[in-house]
């Protein structure tokens, strides 16, 4: 009989263990499907931006408000998580609480931690909620659908998980003098605000209530893990990579296509062209698709939890154009998400759809100024100006579908070398005006 | 004021004497075309002559760095303009260049060494500001912008996209006048609406231009002046100012022209 509790732990945290797995196999297999680009270069920069911007939050405090709010959600989630250590632990070997012996006062001391953490995080939710449903924030009143729901979701969710830690402890202290096998630990300071709530019941009605809240309370963080994946909530971990495995270059300079590089050299009989090899099969100028992007723009897009700094600060999208960096994010993770689901299930990798014209207009990629205002505002490094960037050069170089004036300044450039129609001879004249 | 006749050697002159000067100073498509840009390369040359800085310009030979073609997707176009143009400047051997425009800027700094293309490259605005730093300009004290409002309108290739911020406020600083911010400034400044190419076509459909969202916000800090440091900005900048019928009371000025000005160039 005793067994049965820790076999069905065990169980919860098999099926838990075997869907997050195979969950993380897939949001890896689709980055992978995105094109290589090297970022292996100068890991000391690359750990110290991690360290700073994702760790540390720098560029979060950018807006102060909520990045106290934000920082005593992000500090709870990293501390309360080290008792689930000790549930885990409770849950296979049948005891209750067995680092409460072990630590002594340290123990009551690192309880009320947590607790005055899980009360802050349960108060940070709260004006969360608030400031997205309440208060006309437009960055959050432009979500609908899905999104809007998520982001609201995930807030109950933790403040529903915050209500059963302290339920927990609070049912926990009333048995402690009722039933050995609960430990003494000392007083926990704010649950025992909710324990006149308990007070009445049974032993074996509060034992019901600890054991439900001890339940839900680890059943409810593997599902959460599990349902984070699905969401834009995943940016507590990809924060981590993507500001890893961001660009270090100036956000001024676009990457060189070393392909045209080898077709242009060999036009111009410059440099080495020598080497003889054919150029390598090249599948694509540009982006047409979510995998014709770089693995590190479907990075960003896993790690976009849709804050919408970006869009706020985008020239196009202040000024009602349809643009929205975003959306950019958002349409690129459903793209990368469907052409996984396709491959899983056997179907033919392509399906007649395609990020740029299905998800993503022209319009929108050709309204950016290239202002790099999205790219300085997301709070942990995501770029998608370099999305953007990628379909220009699809629609100019396999569609020429840019829009006509471009095709006209193309044409200056490369007849006139000027992106205006001036004869290359009166290039110079300006000279004669310095002095009159 | 000055009687003195300004020279602008050209770099084939120079070669031909078996010279080379200190700096190239890259004029760029709009600096030699565009009729307004066209009085801030002026503005530029005469500064360099009065400090007796050794320089050359390419003149004819010059081309478009390719920044637009670019940004607008033609990466062969670019390839091209950029191989040539790193023939030339290796031709001549060039190891330092100067340029008014923060888009020639990027271009040239930063993605023509990937091409095979390196050089030493600064925006004009920090040259200034080593000149004033270096006491080679020494600015008139109560010139005509002494305690006059300026507000710098930060160019998003100069600021976000390298990081260039105090350079242009540093001589801004040195003309004694009071430098205002707009609310959006620095890493927030709000683009002029031209930069990617779109100086070369017309916005896609919203509700209000870029360029009078960033007019307003110049003009609410109450200023006489704003002050760029781009040639496209110029341009998106003196249209809001007509659009705002302001012309007659606020100056969209390039930083060359304000120290040109100061010194009664």
């Amino acid at each position: 009989m005793a067994y049965i509790s820790q076999i069905a732990f065990l169980l919860v945290l098999a099926v838990a263990g075997y869907l997050l797995s195979k969950r993380i196999g897939r949001i890896k297999k689709n980055i992978q499907l995105g094109k290589d680009i090297d970022r292996s270069d100068q890991k000391g920069e690359r750990t110290k931006n991690m360290l700073l911007v994702a760790f540390g939050q720098k560029k979060m405090f950018k807006k102060v408000i909520p990045a106290f709010f934000h920082f005593l959600i992000y500090a709870g989630f990293l501390i309360i998580n080290l008792e689930v250590l000790e549930f885990i632990i409770d849950g296979i070997a049948g005891t209750h609480r067995i680092f409460a012996p072990v630590l002594g006062d340290f123990y009551t001391v690192a309880i009320n931690i947590f607790e005055f953490l899980a009360v802050a995080v349960l108060l940070a939710c709260v004006v969360f909620l608030i400031r997205r449903n309440i208060l006309g924030i437009k960055r959050f009143t432009t979500l609908a659908g899905w999104p809007k729901l998520d982001g609201n979701l995930i807030l109950v969710i933790e403040i529903i998980l915050m209500f059963a830690i302290l339920t927990m402890n609070a049912t926990d202290m009333l048995l402690q003098g009722n039933d050995p096998h609960y430990t003494q630990t000392g007083d926990f300071f704010f649950s025992s605000f909710l324990t006149p709530l308990f007070e009445g019941m049974s032993v074996s009605a509060l034992h019901f209530v600890e054991r439900f809240a001890w339940w839900f309370h680890i059943i409810g963080i593997l599902g959460f893990a599990l349902y984070v994946t699905y969401s834009k909530h995943l940016h507590i971990f990809m924060a981590f990579p993507n500001t890893y495995f961001a660009r270090l270059v100036p956000k001024g300079q676009m990457k060189n296509m070393d392909e045209v590089t080898t077709e242009v050299k060999a036009m111009l009989g410059v440099g080495d062209a020598g080497s003889s090899e054919p150029p390598a099969e090249i599948a694509r100028f540009g982006a047409k698709d979510a995998n014709d992007l770089f693995w590190t723009d479907l990075m960003g897009a896993y790690a976009c939890t849709e804050c919408g700094r970006c869009t706020e600060q985008c020239p196009a999208n202040i000024t009602g154009k349809k643009l929205s960096p975003r959306k950019i994010m958002m349409d690129t993770r459903d793209r990368i998400e469907e052409i996984g689901l396709n491959l899983q299930a056997g179907k033919p990798s392509e399906d007649g759809k395609s990020l740029l014209g299905d998800y993503i207009t022209a319009e929108e990629v050709n309204a950016c100024t290239s202002c790099n205002a999205c790219v300085e505002a997301c709070p942990i490094n995501i770029n998608p100006l370099d999305i953007i960037l990628q379909m220009r050069r699809y629609m100019a170089m396999e569609e020429s579908s840019s829009p006509q004036s471009w095709n006209s300044m193309f044409q200056n450039v490369e007849t006139n070398f000027a992106p205006w129609k001036f004869p290359p001879t009166d290039r110079f004249n300006w000279a004669d005006k310095v002095n009159n | 004021m000055s009687d003195k006749t300004y020279k602008v050697p050209t770099m084939q002159e120079m070669s031909a004497k078996g010279e080379s000067p200190e700096v190239l100073f890259w004029v760029g498509c709009a600096g030699s075309f565009d009729d307004r840009y066209k009085a801030v390369t002026i503005a530029f040359t005469k500064i360099l002559n009065e400090v007796g800085i050794n320089f050359a310009v390419l003149g004819p030979e010059e081309s478009c760095t390719g920044d637009p073609a670019r940004r607008g997707g033609n990466e062969f176009l670019f390839q091209m303009q950029a191989m040539s143009n790193i023939q030339v400047l290796d031709g001549y051997n060039v190891k330092k260049i100067v340029t008014a425009c923060p888009h020639c800027f990027n271009t040239l700094k930063n993605e023509y060494p990937e091409l095979g293309g390196n050089y030493d490259v600064v925006h004009h605005s920090t040259f200034l500001q080593g000149l004033i730093n270096d006491g080679k300009v020494t600015l008139k004290d109560g010139g005509e912008f002494k305690g006059k409002k300026i507000t710098f309108h930060d160019s998003c290739y100069l600021g976000r996209a390298n990081g260039v911020y105090e350079a242009p406020r540093d001589v801004i600083k040195a003309l004694d006048a009071e430098l205002v911010e707009m609310k959006r400034c620095k890493t927030k400044g709000l683009c002029c609406g031209a930069g990617g190419a779109q100086m070369f076509k017309d916005a896609e459909p919203g509700n209000k231009e870029i360029n009078i969202e960033r007019t307003e916000e110049a003009l609410d800090t109450g200023a006489e002046v704003i002050a760029a440091g781009c040639p496209f900005c110029m341009t998106m900048m003196g249209d809001g100012v007509k659009n705002k019928e302001k012309e007659g009371s606020v100056k969209v000025l390039d930083l060359a022209e304000l120290i040109a000005k100061n010194q009664g160039l």
